[in-house]
């Protein structure tokens, strides 16, 4: 009995409401078989909401979602056949790890030995290899979070959920495991909608990521260009750190203070804009600047070292305050004009990216 | 400024210790109230149980235990009674406590409420109430012949089952109170990993939320069982004569034979009985937390 590792996700139409709170509005979206997708959003944007319908905990008030061809909207819980990492673990404290794990595969009645060699297995695919043993309160915040994920993993679902499954633990170790769930994910090739409110994360491990709000998706894109061109203010208020200018629409070009702006080739011109200036994509120049930079003026007004990067904030000549990170090597910090002194920002024509104005404004 | 020792350690240590003092001190008034209350008198019926009448030690008190049959019948007695209405106030609250565990808190609450009722009026009352409708020409004796249930009227009082109503009525909240709170204390992710991991609401119950709520079972049986133990009015009104516990015993020793000596052997070998329970039961609760079943 072959089939296939992984299954395509079709949500149509899902809505659901709480009382006047809407979760989800009218949420579409596909997810492909074996991608590895985030729903990126604030607390409270429904992204949550929307992991626990694709489970079957939430039962929304319409809509339709398909695991391949088979409709699953109004399935139980336990028939969806899904693996879903929680993020409280969720691990049954009176098992041990490898009764944790067995789990489902004593409800799948699969037989004792091969049940124990695929549990050894799991432990092993999630570097835990002889800890079955142990009792679930023995353990550390990493390795509870390691065994949530091959007790979901071991019983070879299509489709995996993940509820901000590393928000426990501390930076170094989630760093870690986001590399982890990366080679996992490639070992395994299941379809993997994972959850997450933290925009890094969401950028490392996604194919995809959706950025929801108020229940909508608001931008479903590739990492970088998320980051590069989000859609809107909003989402790219909620990746990244930027400053946004108003920009004038001018004989089919954009300009800022007067100044045309030279824009990426891709860029489809078209309503009012806002001009994002992402701080390590502004470079201050030293000496003659390049033609085909996008040239911005304005006096330094703060210098801070931070470590690995040098943050200086410049008040431009326009009259808007914008922030620009520069590199902390002593040569770059040579060229960092004093407090006062005038300086001149370069960006790229590509790294100008001028987007929507949704009116959001943090 | 001591000579010669590490910077200010002697008062820091005296600083430490009279801390410690203060909070000692708030425990104080409990503190002497036990030993008057408890420790003086336990310590004082365990002296006299070993005393025969004429004032000199002996375990004749004990022998007695032994040699008459009245009372092995009567520890018999206890404990079957006893494990009965525990018995019966688990098959009650069990259902009761797991109805209220998954209800929202504002409602538990108030469902709560009207669990906790019985415990604002008195013990006496309530066995007086029992005993208004259990007698022969009772509401329920009444209500079933009315509905045809019966013809005679029938013994629902002074006897067995009478006392047995009467003491889970008093005891239930003891279970379902403990018993809420560890059902309570249960996360809902772990059903929904249950049955996120395919497991039916029935398979989900039996092998994560019933032994997740075993600890809190066990307390509250505990409690009722050993509360029970020393049960004296319930049976003394509702017995009528035919269930006698230890606690009766121990009132008939004194009232009708002024034998304090027998009082209190019975008073110790109940009070050895009920901490050896309470030991093995918290024997138990640790082993519950160890067995974890084991994997595949």
């Amino acid at each position: 009995m072959s089939r296939d590792a992984s299954l395509p996700i079709s949500i149509r139409q899902v809505a659901k409401s709480y009382g006047p709170v809407t979760a989800l509005d009218h949420v579409d979206l596909d997810i492909r078989s074996g991608e590895f997708l985030t729903l990126l959003g604030p607390s409270g944007s429904g992204k949550t909401t929307l992991l626990m319908v694709l489970a079957g905990f939430t039962r929304p008030d319409q809509g339709s979602l398909r695991f391949g061809d088979h409709e699953v909207i109004r399935l139980a819980p336990h028939k969806r056949d899904v693996g879903m990492v929680f993020q409280s673990y969720a691990l049954f404290p009176h098992m041990d790890v490898a009764a944790n794990i067995g789990f489902p595969l004593r409800l799948r009645r699969v037989g004792k030995a091969e049940a124990a060699a695929r549990v050894e297995r799991a432990l092993e695919m999630v570097r835990l290899a002889g800890y079955g043993r142990r009792r679930i309160d023995e353990l550390s915040g990493g390795q509870r979070q390691r065994v949530a994920l091959a007790r979901a993993i071991v019983f070879e679902p299509r489709i995996l959920l993940m509820d901000e499954p590393l928000s426990a633990l501390d930076k170094q170790l989630r760093e870690h495991m986001q590399i982890e769930l990366r080679r996992l994910h490639e070992a395994l090739g299941m379809t993997t909608v994972y959850v997450t409110h933290d925009q890094r994360e969401a950028l490392t491990l996604s194919d995809r990521v959706a950025v929801i709000n108020h229940g909508r998706i608001m931008q479903l894109d590739a990492p970088r260009r998320l980051y590069e061109r989000p859609a809107t203010r909003f989402v790219a208020e909620f990746i990244g750190e930027s400053n946004f200018l108003p920009v004038e629409a001018s004989g089919g070009g954009y300009c800022l203070a007067g100044q045309r702006l030279k824009l990426p080739a891709d860029f489809v011109p078209g309503g009012p804009r806002l001009l994002m200036l992402r701080p390590e994509r502004l470079r201050i120049l030293d000496g003659a600047a390049p033609d085909q930079l996008n040239v911005l003026h304005g006096t330094v007004q703060d210098v801070v070292y931070q470590g690995d990067t040098v943050l200086v904030q410049v008040l431009l000549a326009a009259g808007a305050a914008v922030a620009v990170r520069a590199a902390s090597t002593s040569g770059a910090m040579a060229a960092i004009p004093q407090r006062g002194a005038p300086v001149r920002l370069g960006l790229a024509p590509d790294d100008t990216a001028l987007l929507a104005d949704d009116g959001f404004a943090p | 400024m001591s000579a010669g020792g590490p910077a200010n350690a002697a008062g820091l240590r005296r600083d430490a210790l009279r801390e410690r003092l203060a909070l000692f001190s708030l425990s104080l008034p409990a503190l002497v109230l036990v030993v008057v209350t408890m420790v003086i008198p336990v310590a004082w019926l365990f002296w006299l149980s070993f005393l025969a009448d004429d004032g000199s030690l002996s375990l004749v008190n004990y022998r007695r235990l032994v040699v008459q049959p009245s009372y092995g019948r009567i520890l018999l007695t206890t404990f079957e009674v006893s494990g009965l209405a525990t018995l019966i106030c688990v098959v009650l609250g069990y259902p009761l406590a797991y109805v209220l565990s998954q209800l929202r808190p504002r409602v538990a609450n108030l469902c709560m409420l009207g669990v906790l009722m019985p415990f604002w009026t008195s013990i006496l009352v309530r066995t007086y109430a029992w005993l208004v409708l259990l007698q022969r020409n009772g509401l329920v004796n009444d209500w079933g012949k009315r509905l045809g249930l019966w013809e005679a009227p029938v013994s629902l009082v002074y006897n067995l089952p009478g006392t047995l109503v009467g003491l889970v009525h008093i005891m239930l909240p003891f279970l379902v109170l403990p018993l809420y709170g560890s059902m309570r204390a249960i996360d809902r992710d772990y059903l929904r990993a249950a049955a996120n991991l395919g497991a039916s609401p029935a398979a989900a119950f039996r092998q994560v939320f019933f032994p997740l709520s075993l600890p809190g079972l066990l307390a509250g049986s505990l409690i009722v069982f050993i509360l029970c133990l020393g049960a004296y009015v319930t049976p003394a009104m509702l017995g009528g004569g035919r269930v006698i516990m230890v606690a009766n015993g121990i009132a008939t020793d004194i009232q009708m034979f002024f034998n304090w000596g027998a009082a209190s052997a019975l008073g110790v070998v109940l009070l050895v009985l009920a901490a050896a329970m309470l030991f093995i039961a918290s024997r138990l609760t640790r082993l519950d937390r160890l067995f974890g079943s084991h994997g595949t």
